[in-house]
């Protein structure tokens, strides 16, 4: 054995962002290794988008006007974030029940590069998936119709509710602690937010109170100002919440970053019992 | 507590919230010198594995003091943390990523540097004999060929002191004996290793020395040879025809054991034994003095104690409690007897 390099009682220390970041690359690895699971998972907004696009679109109409799907895309948009809970949720659940987080808690690396490694692999996740909506968009008919600044601002906010989802995620994982659970969660959770949401229909079309629920779903407040921002049809409604949509779409994952983040690590911590 | 202990723990209690009360960890201590090996042998659920956790700095203790290689557990946990490994009973390596993978990660998270990692992942694939499986999913890996990567992560850099949570329950005996050269090469090199098992012959290989466990606490302590001779050694057993011979039978090996000797007399088994110091002539002893007092005798001999007797007598209870006449036959006719 080569021990004068390896041996040492004090190691080369790193720092959280080294360790961050291979915590991140062993995260794309997984990515890597699996293929057919990302081809499966990356398909699912392009699903969304032909789906909701051709086959419901037909039969839906945009209040004030509009082409169906120029109104649906921003709604992907958020959609495909939403469903990112799931994959942190599962990737974070699998490594808590296995042994390989033990290791890594019995090493001398920064405490939190699991979880910030695991929060920018999902955010790098979020790029592709963003990219993936967007060619899709294009390919169907959507495009951005206010400039370039407008638009990259609207990705922007895309990748906040992104950041704020993907912590719930992970919080989420570490309470139940099993990947399968996660899914029998977010999917129930899923469904109910986006169908009460400005997502695939305006607010205003549906019952008062309804409505009003809608307006206010944290991700009504993302689509009504990727709409107002891409100068997409449908920004509509006539509340605060939608006359401050843009405010709202950085309050929101502002908030619930704030609130889920610290859980997240508290309930990572408290793995130590 | 001196610095020049790989290892000292002194009434370390741990209780869980969801174990009823029992605790976990209820005095727990040991002291284990450098470069040497050191067993912590019990039955399952005696607090082993929460030992060697909240050693290792994944699990607080309630009370007590622990230091690694000087370092305080609890106060000084990454300086710990930078001196030890850890190898538990589950495999802790990341099933999604290949042998190699496993290890350059590892080796870049100790700061080895991407290339020097990379050499050191082919250096320990080739020493566990992993390269022809370097590039598979670890999750793919047989039982013994994941122990083995597992084993390998820890030693990525050399720990001053290792932790090994039941290396081979579960394995064949290739990949067992595989994992024991790779301790005693590593405690070679001037390692620590603290070895859980619930096998004494494990210990007895391995450890230089070997603290009994039971109940969150250590019950005995010292060389192999010290606990057997605390155990009484080697038994002289006798299986009478006529259980209605057992009393006398005992009293005669208590005479031939001499003062402190308590003879075990299991009325089902009509057997009736006894641990003594020089087995020889107490067996010399025994036969000619059943043999004055005329008892039909099935079956004589003397044998080692088994963990399951080691237990009974340092303890008071067995590894586990056995109910069944069935169970306790089993343990006598598995036990070699010469006769």
């Amino acid at each position: 054995m080569s021990a004068d390099t390896v041996r040492g009682a004090a190691p080369r220390r790193r720092g959280p962002v080294a360790d961050g970041l291979t915590m991140t690359r062993r995260h794309m690895a997984h990515l890597a290794r699996t293929p057919e699971e990302a081809a499966l998972y990356f398909a699912l907004p392009i699903m969304f988008v032909l789906v909701f696009g051709y086959v419901f679109g037909s039969g839906m109409s945009v209040a004030g006007g509009g082409n169906y799907r120029e109104f649906l895309v921003p709604g992907v948009f958020a959609m495909t974030m939403l469903y990112g809970m799931g994959s942190s949720g599962s990737a974070i659940a699998v490594d808590a029940r296995r042994g390989v987080v033990d290791r890594f808690r019995s090493m001398p690396i920064a405490r939190s590069a699991l979880l910030t490694g695991r929060c920018t692999a999902d955010m790098l996740r979020g790029v592709i998936e963003l990219l993936v909506v967007l060619m899709c968009g294009l390919l169907v008919g959507w495009t951005w119709h206010r400039g370039i600044g407008r638009m990259l601002l609207a990705l922007l906010l895309v990748l906040a509710l992104r950041l704020a989802i993907t912590w719930i995620g992970i919080y989420l994982g570490l309470l139940v602690r099993n990947e399968d659970a996660v899914g029998g969660i977010v999917f129930p959770l899923a469904f109910p937010l986006t169908a009460v949401s400005n997502v695939f229909t305006s607010p205003e079309l549906m019952p008062g109170w309804l409505g009003t629920v809608s307006e206010w779903n944290p991700l009504s407040a993302t689509v009504t100002a990727l709409r107002d921002l891409f100068g997409n049809p449908g920004v509509g409604g006539s509340g605060w919440a939608s006359d401050n949509a843009l405010l709202l779409a950085i309050l929101w994952p502002a908030v619930l970053t704030a609130i889920f983040a610290p859980l997240a690590v508290r309930r990572y911590k408290a793995l130590g019992r | 507590m001196a610095a020049d202990h790989a290892i000292a723990a002194e009434g370390l209690r741990k209780r869980y919230g969801d174990t009823g009360g029992r605790a976990a960890l209820d005095g727990f201590g040991m002291t284990v010198p450098f470069g040497t090996v050191h067993g912590l042998l019990g039955p399952n659920g005696a607090g082993k594995t929460t030992a060697v956790r909240a050693l290792a700095t994944l699990l607080r203790y309630d009370a007590g003091h622990a230091e690694i290689c000087g370092f305080d557990v609890a106060r000084q946990p990454g300086e710990v943390r930078a001196r030890i490994g850890l190898t538990g009973q589950y495999a802790a390596v990341d099933e999604q990523l290949s042998g190699r993978q496993n290890l350059v990660m590892f080796g870049t998270l100790y700061g080895l540097g991407r290339r020097r990692a990379r050499q050191r992942a082919d250096e320990l694939l080739a020493q566990f004999g992993l390269t022809d499986a370097a590039g598979r999913g670890a999750g793919k890996y047989s039982g013994g060929m994941r122990r083995r990567l597992d084993l390998a992560a820890s030693l990525v850099r050399v720990p001053r002191v290792l932790f090994l949570d039941e290396p081979t329950t579960g394995l064949d005996p290739r990949s067992r004996n595989q994992v024991w050269d790779a301790v005693r090469s590593l405690v070679a090199t001037g390692t620590t290793v603290l070895l859980t098992t619930q096998y004494l012959e494990e210990a007895d290989q391995l450890a230089d020395r070997i603290s009994v466990i039971d109940a969150g606490r250590v019950v005995a302590e010292g060389t192999a040879d010290e606990l057997k001779a605390r155990l009484g050694g080697a038994r002289v057993e006798v299986v009478v025809r006529d259980a209605a011979d057992l009393p006398r039978v005992a009293d005669l090996l208590a005479r031939a054991a001499g003062p402190g000797g308590r003879p075990e007399v299991d009325r089902d088994a009509r057997r009736a034994s006894v641990p003594v110091a020089d087995h020889v002539a107490a067996l010399t002893e025994v036969v000619r003095a059943l043999h004055d007092a005329g008892v039909t005798v099935e079956d004589i001999g003397t044998r080692r104690p088994t963990l399951d007797e080691a237990f009974l007598h340092l303890t008071g209870h067995r590894t586990q409690e056995r109910t069944d006449a069935a169970g306790d036959g089993a343990v006598l006719a598995g036990k070699g007897r010469a006769a």
